[in-house]
């Protein structure tokens, strides 16, 4: 089947589906790659770098969408776009299902099979086709270098010759894909970068990317299905924004991510917040697009409020578009990959895959959004707290003996403390000797590194034999049963005091530095 | 002159303690050895010119055999044979107690009356028993490490009546034995009690698993520590006695460090048979996912792209003999001046302190090797783990799922590393029969094939 890739239409928008990198591994696939021409000028990749990667470059837009079975597009089709799928078609691009019901309807009555990058379910599995993850990294990112831009100062302090020079402090209001990203990029620019977020889990995250978690003396649990946040209650709202405010007075830079899905994005910072602000402040407010966290956004647009700037950017990713470009293609490869099973250039929309289910909004001519909702969390949200470890109770559970060989000396020594009351003084000598050489061997032996255990076992082994005096003791005995029995004690003793301790000789000669 | 004797025991006892403190760092330990053979010489030098009046000939002629061929075993075995040799000398060292218990019983010239004959009777008895349960132990702890016994536990149905039968059988015996004495008999229930122990000794080794080894060797460590410490109550020689009590305790805090290392009771790992609490826990294979394969290309890729590198090796490794290859890799990385280092669990192996010896033998500097409690904290800094030949040491449901087997069991957190690199041969499950979760994380990347063919592999990449 042949893919398409067309020039994106859309004023500003400088993203291509494909880099000519992405297209070489969809021709491995077994796929034909058709670019329009330009269509990756504004990301930087012209017509030969596609041609080189085995593409074919198609001057006419019209012969492009007609000629192949499969388009592959950044944004959803706009305008005459729309007219020139035809039904059989395949597409795959951001869609936003939820806002553009129309447009699902003009798909499904054109017959064509659509799979929306942004409903694709997140799930561990699908992690390496999230654009929309890909996309929150780079305009997190993009976000602190805009704010950088309309900041007067450094972000990172220093002191010169000149004078001190404070770092700048940043606020980031939610802490998903965007938000750890833009806390990354910040920190990495030297700035003190704090976070706020509603579902406590990301604490773990923010702290992870070197931010200070801004904690609120309130308790809700504000994780939504999927990893996303919820609404939450009036209360909870009323300290979030006294937190807000009071953060207002204190920070330089704002950078604002909080998104609900499926509802406009919650209004955080007031335009009282924003007057109380130090005026040569920035807000970043990349909830712009879905009608801001800030009051005085303006989407598209940098205004300039009570001397605060406020960025409203809806394109951030598009404003870096040879990174988006590669990354938005490789989700795109790894969709098609998992719907190309075969390697053979023909696509499967298989609709028992969850991952397949979820991206596809138009099969055929019927709508099949929304699916049935996905039932994992990307976060462990609820799950209870760990209980304390148990030790599995073993098959013969004894008293809790910690050393069985010290546990039987114990036993031994009581039966012969009960013969002690009997014993002759010379019997009691020997055991005090024993009792406290087993110490000395516990201090010693505690001190021996783990390194050296098998040294350990076989220079322990040779000394054992000390047994040897016991048969040395009997050799001389005019019995020559006794006498035989003791030579062959000794042999065998010797074996093991030679062997025990030319080994340990050998094994010791190769614990070098 | 027996002044002199026993002067030369303290010396020799004073060396032997000073032979196992030195062990507590590699460049003492060598000093240490020399400290045990001078120890050695002095005590059966002294034994030899004090004691000894007759059959001069036999005498020399089986030590110096017998040195010979200890000798010849110590030059020729292989590293990796290692816990073969010790456990067939521990044999030894049981059977030596055994003969000089026989021998010291059959003897006309030891004489005793009343309570210290019959103190003497019960110490010659409990000799010839430990030395008898070491011996024929260590005899199936050989076979069963060199293969030539299989490594699976054997359980007998009703296997503990069956040692408690044991247990019955040698106290009554010993009864008979101390009465039959007294009339200056006695060899019968001697006899008797060492078949039973021989048998014993035998059961419970066989029923003991290959995993659990480690706890096996030491504890016979142990045994024959107590059996040359009763042999030396016997005897009435205080040089035994310490000695024997200085291994005795080092075998059972070897026991005792490997027990704790897989949270086990030492109770149940004698009483063998791994599973037989938790035999529920198999079901855990439910808990599937996909796996990431990688080949040795990618590896080498993502090794010399990390600047911090942890490898864990396990008995996989020793099996593989792929230590040398490990080694090797090793110096290649860290000429490319990456923070190379080695995570030994304790009961990595087969023996206590077993990877050591194999990566020392490879050449690999001791001071990158460090033990699971030096390094675990640091895994969240770890760039690329490598796992070769080790599966229940490195599985995160010991921590995770209070209900696995394995449970509480410390284990080598390496999933907390950036990415890890298992290497193993296929998918099945580790001597636990657990299934390892690691292999399904996001950041872990199965490296499949026998460990040596796939480390040359990403050697030559390198």
């Amino acid at each position: 089947m042949r893919i398409g890739i067309p020039r994106e239409t859309r004023d500003g928008e400088k993203r291509v589906a494909a880099t000519p990198e992405v297209a070489a591994e969809m021709q491995k696939l077994g796929f034909s790659v058709a670019v329009e021409s330009g269509a990756g000028a504004g990301a930087s990749f012209d017509d030969s770098a596609f041609r080189e990667a085995g593409a074919e470059v198609v001057p006419d837009r019209q012969s492009l969408w007609s000629d192949s079975d499969i388009i592959v597009k950044v944004r959803a089709p706009e305008g005459d776009e729309t007219e020139l799928l035809r039904s059989g078609q395949v597409l795959v691009s951001f869609l936003w299902p939820a806002q553009n019901p129309d447009l699902l309807e003009q798909l499904a009555a054109k017959g064509v099979t659509t799979l929306a990058m942004d409903s694709i379910p997140r799930i561990s599995r699908a992690q390496k086709m999230d654009a929309l993850s890909s996309m929150a990294n780079i305009a997190g990112y993009r976000a602190v270098i805009e704010a950088a831009q309309h900041f007067g100062r450094f972000f990172t302090g220093q002191i010169t010759a000149a004078g001190k020079i404070p770092p700048a402090k940043v606020l980031v209001i939610g802490a998903g894909v965007a938000g750890l990203s833009a806390i990354g990029a910040a920190r990495g620019m030297g700035a003190i970068v704090r976070a706020f977020d509603t579902r406590p889990e990301v604490k773990e995250q923010v702290e992870s990317m070197d931010g200070e978690f801004l904690l609120l003396e309130f308790e809700e649990e504000g994780s939504g299905e999927g990893g996303y946040a919820k609404v939450m209650s009036e209360e909870f709202i009323k300290a979030e924004m006294a937190l807000f405010a009071q953060q207002a007075e204190d920070v330089d830079i704002i950078i604002t991510t909080a998104l609900i899905p499926g509802k406009p994005a919650p209004e955080l910072i007031t335009s009282q917040m924003v007057e109380s602000m130090r005026a040569g402040s920035v807000i970043v407010d990349l909830a712009a697009e879905q009608g801001g966290n800030c009051e005085l956004t303006e989407p598209d647009k940098v205004v300039e409020k009570e001397g605060v700037t406020i960025i409203g950017y809806t394109d951030l990713p598009s404003r870096l578009a040879a990174q988006s470009s590669q990354l938005y293609g490789t989700n795109l490869r790894h969709l098609l990959t998992d719907m190309c099973p075969e390697k053979d250039g023909r696509l499967v929309v298989d609709m028992e895959d969850e991952v397949i289910r979820g991206a596809t909004v138009v099969k055929d001519n019927e709508i099949t959004w929304p699916p049935p909702a996905p039932k994992l969390s990307a976060a462990p949200a609820k799950a209870p707290p760990a209980p304390a470890l148990k030790a599995p109770a073993p098959a013969v559970e004894t008293k809790p003996s910690v050393l069985g060989p010290l546990l039987a000396f114990g036993v031994g020594a009581l039966a012969l403390l009960g013969l002690g009351s009997v014993a002759p003084p010379s019997f009691m000598a020997h055991f005090t000797v024993f009792v406290l050489a087993c110490f000395v061997g516990y201090m010693v032996i505690w001190n021996v590194t783990p390194a050296l255990h098998t040294p350990l076992m076989s220079v322990t082994n040779a000394i054992s034999s000390i047994i040897i005096i016991g048969a040395l003791m009997q050799i001389s005995s005019p019995e020559s049963t006794i006498m035989w029995i003791a030579g062959i004690t000794v042999l065998i003793t010797s074996i093991n005091i030679a062997g025990g301790f030319a080994v340990t000789r050998r094994m010791l000669e190769m614990f070098r530095k | 002159m027996s002044g002199l004797v026993t002067v030369s025991y303290i010396g020799a006892t004073i060396l032997f303690i000073l032979a196992l403190g030195g062990l507590s760092h590699p460049e003492t330990a060598r000093r240490g050895n020399l400290y045990g053979i001078t120890g050695m010489s002095i005590a059966l030098l002294a034994t030899v010119l004090g004691v000894v009046t007759a059959h001069l000939p036999l005498l020399l002629g089986g030590l110096v055999i017998g040195g010979a061929i200890g000798l010849i075993l110590a030059r020729r075995v292989q590293m990796t044979q290692m816990p073969e040799l010790v456990a067939i000398l521990h044999s030894l060292v049981g059977l030596a107690a055994v003969l000089v218990g026989f021998a010291n019983f059959m003897d006309p010239a030891v004489v005793f009356t009343g309570v210290e004959l019959t103190i003497h009777d019960i110490e010659t008895y409990l000799g010839i028993l430990i030395g008898a349960v070491t011996f024929s132990g260590s005899v199936i702890a050989f076979g069963k490490l060199s293969g030539k016994i299989s490594g699976k536990p054997l359980t007998l149905p009703g296997r503990h009546w069956f040692n408690l039968g044991l247990l019955v059988i040698t106290i009554y015996v010993a009864w008979q034995f101390v009465n039959e004495s007294a009339a200056g008999e006695g060899l019968t229930p001697l006899l008797i009690m060492t078949g039973v122990a021989l048998l014993f000794g035998v059961h419970m080794v066989m029923a003991i698993g290959g995993a659990d080894m480690p706890v096996v060797v030491s504890m016979l460590n142990s045994y024959s520590g107590w059996a040359a410490s009763a042999t030396g109550f016997m005897l009435s020689n205080d040089l035994l006695i310490v000695t024997g009590a200085l291994v005795g305790s080092s075998g059972a805090i070897l026991s005792y460090i490997m027990c704790r290392a897989m949270n086990r009771k030492f109770i149940a790992v004698i009483a063998g048979g791994f599973g037989t609490a938790g035999s529920s826990a198999a079901v855990e294979g439910a808990e599937q996912g996909e796996v990431i394969a990688v080949d040795a290309a990618e590896t080498a890729n993502l090794l010399s792209g990390s600047k911090k590198i942890m490898i864990v090796p396990g008995y996989g490794m020793a099996v593989a003999q792929a230590q040398h290859i490990v080694c090797e890799i090793t110096r290649v990385l860290r000429d490319k001046g990456i923070d190379v280092r080695f995570g030994i669990h304790p009961v990595a192996g087969r023996m206590p302190g077993h990877m050591n010896v194999l990566l020392a033998e490879a050449r690999v500097p001791y001071d990158i090797v460090f033990e699971m409690d030096e390094i675990n904290d640091d895994f969240p800094n770890i760039d690329v783990s490598i796992i070769i030949g080790a599966n229940d040491i490195v599985n995160p449901s010991a921590q995770e799922e209070p209900d696995s087997p394995i449970a509480g069991m410390p284990v080598l957190e390496v999933w907390k590393g950036k990415t890890t690199i298992v290497l193993k041969r296929s998918m099945a499950t580790g001597y636990a029969g657990v299934q390892n979760p690691l292999f399904f994380k996001e950041n872990t990347r199965m490296l499949f094939g026998d460990a040596r063919e796939s480390l040359d592999a990403v050697l030559k990449e390198l």
